[in-house]
Parts: C-alpha cells; structure tokens; sequence
C-alpha cells in the first residue's frame, strides 16, 4: 500500500513533465502534421537555459523558469523558420528528416561548446519532506511544486486555445488551413506562435527536470522526448487533453513497472502499451475516428 | 467594383485559365456558370489572392491587387466562401462566426454583426453552441455565407452554394443571396445550377475550358438557344 501511494507521487512527477512536452508535439502535429522530432532537444535546452541562469547568474526558481520559457520558445520559432518554413510544401518524410537532423544539430551543438558531461542542476528549491506512513511515504515539496507548475501552464493552455483570438485561429489553422486564408490569417504567422508555446512548455519542463533529478546533460532530451512522443501518440496525436492523459498515464506505468518489475522494463512496456492501444483504438484514448459532415 | 483584364492562371504546366476579361460593377449579382473543371473555383482563387496569376491584372474598386496576400485582401472589403463551405468542423458555430471577424478589431461591432447574422439565418443560433461539423448540409452552407459576411465584405465570392443541397434548401439560399445584395454586398455567384442562377443575377458569363466563351444579361442568356442547349436541357 505504501509503495503504491509512493509510486503514485513520483508516477504525478514524472507524467507531468511527459504531459508538458507531449502538448508541444501534439500541438505542432495538430497544425502541420510534423512529428517534431527536435522537441525533446528544445525541452534539453531549456533545462540548460535554467541550469545557466540558476548556477551563473544566481536566479530563483520562477524567474528562471520564465526565462527558460521565452529563450525556449524564441528558440522554437527559430528551428521552425529556418528548418521547417521551406520545406512546407514538401513531403512529410522530408520534414521528418529535417526534423532529426535538427534534433541531433542540437545536441551536438552542446556538446562541442559545453562538453558531454553531465551537471549538476543547482538546489534552488529547498526541498522539505513530508513524511507519512512513519516514513514510508516521502512526499518532496519539489513534487507539489512540480504538479502545480504543470496545472497552471495547462490552464493558460486551456485558454489560450479556446478563449483568445490567436488560440482560435491555431485551432481553424490545424482544421483547414486553406479555409483559414480565407477568413485572412496569416497562417505562417500562426504556425510561428504554435510552435512558440510548444517550445515554452518543452522549456518549463526543462527546468522542472533539472529541479526534480538535479542533473542536466545535452543527451537528456532523446529519452523523454520519446517516451513524451508515445504519450502524445497514446491520447491521440494533435489532441491537447489527449497529451495531458496519455503524459500522466504513461508517467504513472513507469514508475509502476520499475516499482514492481525492475526499472529495466519500464521502457519495454511503455513501448508493448503504446503498441497494444494502437492495435486496439488506433487514433489514441482520447481519438474518435468519426467521419466529419462534408 | 472588380475587373479582370486579360488574366492567365497556370497550375504547373496547365494553362487553367486563358486570357479571363470580366466586370462586376457595385452593386450587381454577377454570376460566372460552367461546367465541372473548367475554371470557376480557380477564377475565385485568384480574385481573392490564394493563386497568383501569370500574367494580367485584377482590379478591386480600381486597385491592382495581384501582388496582395489573401488576408490583405479581405481586409480590402473582400469575402470568399469556398467551395464545399469548408467550416471549421470541430468550432462551434460561433467561434467560426468569429474567424469570420478575423481580421476586425472592434469587438462591440463583431458582437453587433453575429446578431445580425443570426437574424439573417434564425436557425444558426438555435444551434450556436453546436460543432459546425454536427450541422445539416444546409445549416453549414448559411454558416459558410455568414462567416463569409462577418468580415464586412463589399464584394462576396461564393463558390458552388448549391453544391449538394436539396432543392428546397437551395431556393432557401438564393433567397438568402438576394437580400445579402439588397442590403448592399456585390456578389460574385459560381453555379453549376445554371437555371437557378441566371434567374437571379444581374449579368453572366459562361466559362468553358479555361475561357470565357459567353457573356451578358442573365435574362438574356437564360433564353439562348446555344446556352439553353449545353447548360439548362441536360
Ligand atoms: N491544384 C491544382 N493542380 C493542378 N490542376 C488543378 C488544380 N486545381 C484545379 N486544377 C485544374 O484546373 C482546372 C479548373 O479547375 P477548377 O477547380 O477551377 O474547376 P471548376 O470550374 O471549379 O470545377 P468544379 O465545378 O468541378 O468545381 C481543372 O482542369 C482542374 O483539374
Ligand atoms: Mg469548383
């Protein structure tokens, strides 16, 4: 029972920052059917951006997470433009190359000017445990803060995409892109900011990383840019409540199997489930495969 | 209002439309009639800046507008309803009313213009919570008309209203066409319905292959022989 409750707390943590880089690959694939494979790259360097401004410049928690947020979307809308933009027109498998080669620049672009090596990210939260169960259960504050951090970005989400203007023609742009050229948007301009906020989520769970494990290299990305990707597959690509569920669902069964199994499964099984959903409900948990009116 | 003069369109190699000359003075309904293929949606895509043309000029209230992107267009006083509606299925049926607006600022007025809309097609806001892909045929092609409307256009582009329509929802529709241009919006009407659509135009032209192979009053041209034979008996 202990370990169960345990295993919940850290499977929350761990969703959590799944579900924060799985809503930037769900969003850019909603918009223009690109699987960003740079993602988990973007959310490497916004832990770096926050390990920076943390160890050299002495920042606190919150404002280096804000930092990390616009240096990373800022960095989004770059690799978008020069990568991505001309090729718009051309076929999905050259954008998913592109895609790659972008991811593998990044990394070992932080490779040649900071080196391999793994760092040290700095304690800028003092971590408090609460104990319960006579100390079977370690709830960290980090944890609390890490889960409050997701929920509030996921209701700005929230809004930003049903309530203001620029959410609604992101949502008419990844309906129908010709049909939203006709209503005047500058749809490049869109594609622009779509790729901004993935970017800035990818960037605050950079930071939530490097607060939770502490250590932060420029090889983090490809892991859970993956297993984020599976997540975002698993609730159904392109749908926003679909990354949110399949990043906790996916988050909760790693820590579950390594609890119950050996951690040496976690990934096997994160796979063998992604697989069996899709053999089942191709379109993911949350995807209706209906046919629209036309 | 609008004069094509001389335009040539090319998708790739094919030469989609040749040498395309027509005239829509303010206030007309003008409609352009042909058979499938033969040019109509492309001659709409290029007024509106979603194709550019190889050569020749589109005129808007005297203006050359050729080099203009489609959103500067709109922002002109233009409004293209697409072929097939195209709403946004998964909107509510609000929320593509304000898509319509999008290139507006003015909240007060947009909340002013959704209401006129929703007098204009009652049966639009019975249903404005609902997603624009659950609506009927007919209730999503009043939805493309009105969105198109939300933009304040002084000309309406409207490619195929009848498209798939029963006949009773059709009659509907150009009923709703004719106030729309009483109130004061030119119209650009594409009709394969070509019966329908010169009983209620002013002037009209008939495009085939590419090219424009007759034109002139619509009352006129629904008595031709030559256009009775190839368009209304068959
Ligand atoms: N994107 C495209 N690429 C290549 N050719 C095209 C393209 N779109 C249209 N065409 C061609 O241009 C010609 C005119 O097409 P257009 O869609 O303008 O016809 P239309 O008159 O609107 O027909 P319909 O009544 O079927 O809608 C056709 O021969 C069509 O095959
Ligand atoms: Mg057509």
């Amino acid at each position: 029972m202990e370990q169960i409750i345990q295993q919940l707390i850290n499977g929350v943590s761990l969703g959590s920052i799944y579900a924060l880089i799985a809503l930037g690959y769900t969003m850019v694939y909603g918009i223009i059917n690109l699987i960003n494979f740079a993602h988990g790259d973007i959310y490497m360097m916004g832990a770096f951006v926050g390990y920076a401004l943390t160890t050299f410049l002495g920042l606190g928690f919150i404002p280096s997470l804000i930092a990390s947020m616009v240096a990373c979307s800022i960095l989004g809308m770059v690799v978008e433009k020069i990568a991505y933009k001309p090729l718009r027109n051309s076929s999905r498998i050259s954008l998913l190359i592109t895609a790659i080669s972008v991811s593998l620049f990044l990394q070992y672009i932080m490779v040649y000017f900071i080196g391999p090596e793994t760092r040290t990210f700095p304690n800028v939260l003092e971590s408090n445990r609460i104990t319960f169960f006579d100390g079977s259960v370690i709830l960290d504050t980090k944890n609390i803060y890490i889960l409050v951090i997701t929920i509030i970005l996921m209701i700005a989400l929230q809004y930003v995409v049903h309530r203001t203007k620029i959410g609604k023609a992101m949502r008419a742009v990844a309906l129908d892109k010709e049909a939203a050229e006709f209503m005047g948007v500058n749809v490049n301009k869109v594609i622009s900011y779509t790729f901004a906020i993935g970017s800035a989520l990818a960037g605050a769970a950079g930071v939530l990383v490097g607060i939770y494990y502490n250590t932060v290299d420029p090889l983090m990305g490809s892991g859970p840019g993956l297993k984020a990707f599976v997540a975002a597959v698993l609730g159904g690509i392109g749908l926003i409540p679909g990354a949110v569920f399949g990043g906790f669902f996916l988050g909760l069964v790693e820590t579950i199997v390594s609890a119950y199994g050996g951690s040496v499964y976690k990934d096997a099984v994160a796979f063998a489930i992604l697989i069996l959903i899709l053999l089942v409900k191709p379109a993911g948990l949350l995807g209706k495969n209906i046919k629209e009116k036309v | 209002m609008l004069e094509l003069k001389n335009l040539n369109v090319y998708y790739g190699a094919i030469h989609a439309l040749k040498s395309i000359n027509l005239k829509i003075n303010d206030g007309e309904i003008v409609t352009l009639i042909g058979a499938n293929g033969a040019g109509k949606s492309t001659t709409l895509k290029t007024i509106s800046g979603m194709l550019k043309p190889k050569s020749g000029e589109i005129l808007l209230e005297g203006k050359n507008i050729n080099q203009l992107s489609a959103p500067d267009i709109v922002k002109l006083g233009m409004a293209h309803v697409p072929e097939g509606r195209r709403v946004f299925a998964k909107m509510s049926v609000m929320e593509n009313l304000e898509m319509g607006a999008y290139t507006r600022n003015d909240k007060g007025s947009i909340k002013e213009d959704i209401k006129k809309m929703f007098n204009l097609f009652p049966r639009l806001e019975e249903r404005k919570e609902q997603m624009a892909g659950t609506l009927s045929g007919g209730e999503q092609q009043m939805l493309a008309i009105a969105r198109g409307l939300m933009s304040r256009p002084k000309l309406i582009l409207l490619d195929e209203p009848s498209m798939g329509l029963a006949p009773i929802i059709v009659n509907e529709i150009f009923e709703i066409i004719k106030d729309i241009n009483k109130l004061g919006t030119t119209v650009l009407l594409v009709e394969q319905n070509a019966n329908m659509a010169l009983k209620l135009a002013d002037r009209a032209y008939i495009i085939r292959t590419g090219e424009i192979e007759l034109e002139g009053n619509a009352r006129d041209l629904l008595k031709d022989e030559n256009v009775r034979r190839a368009y209304l008996e068959g």
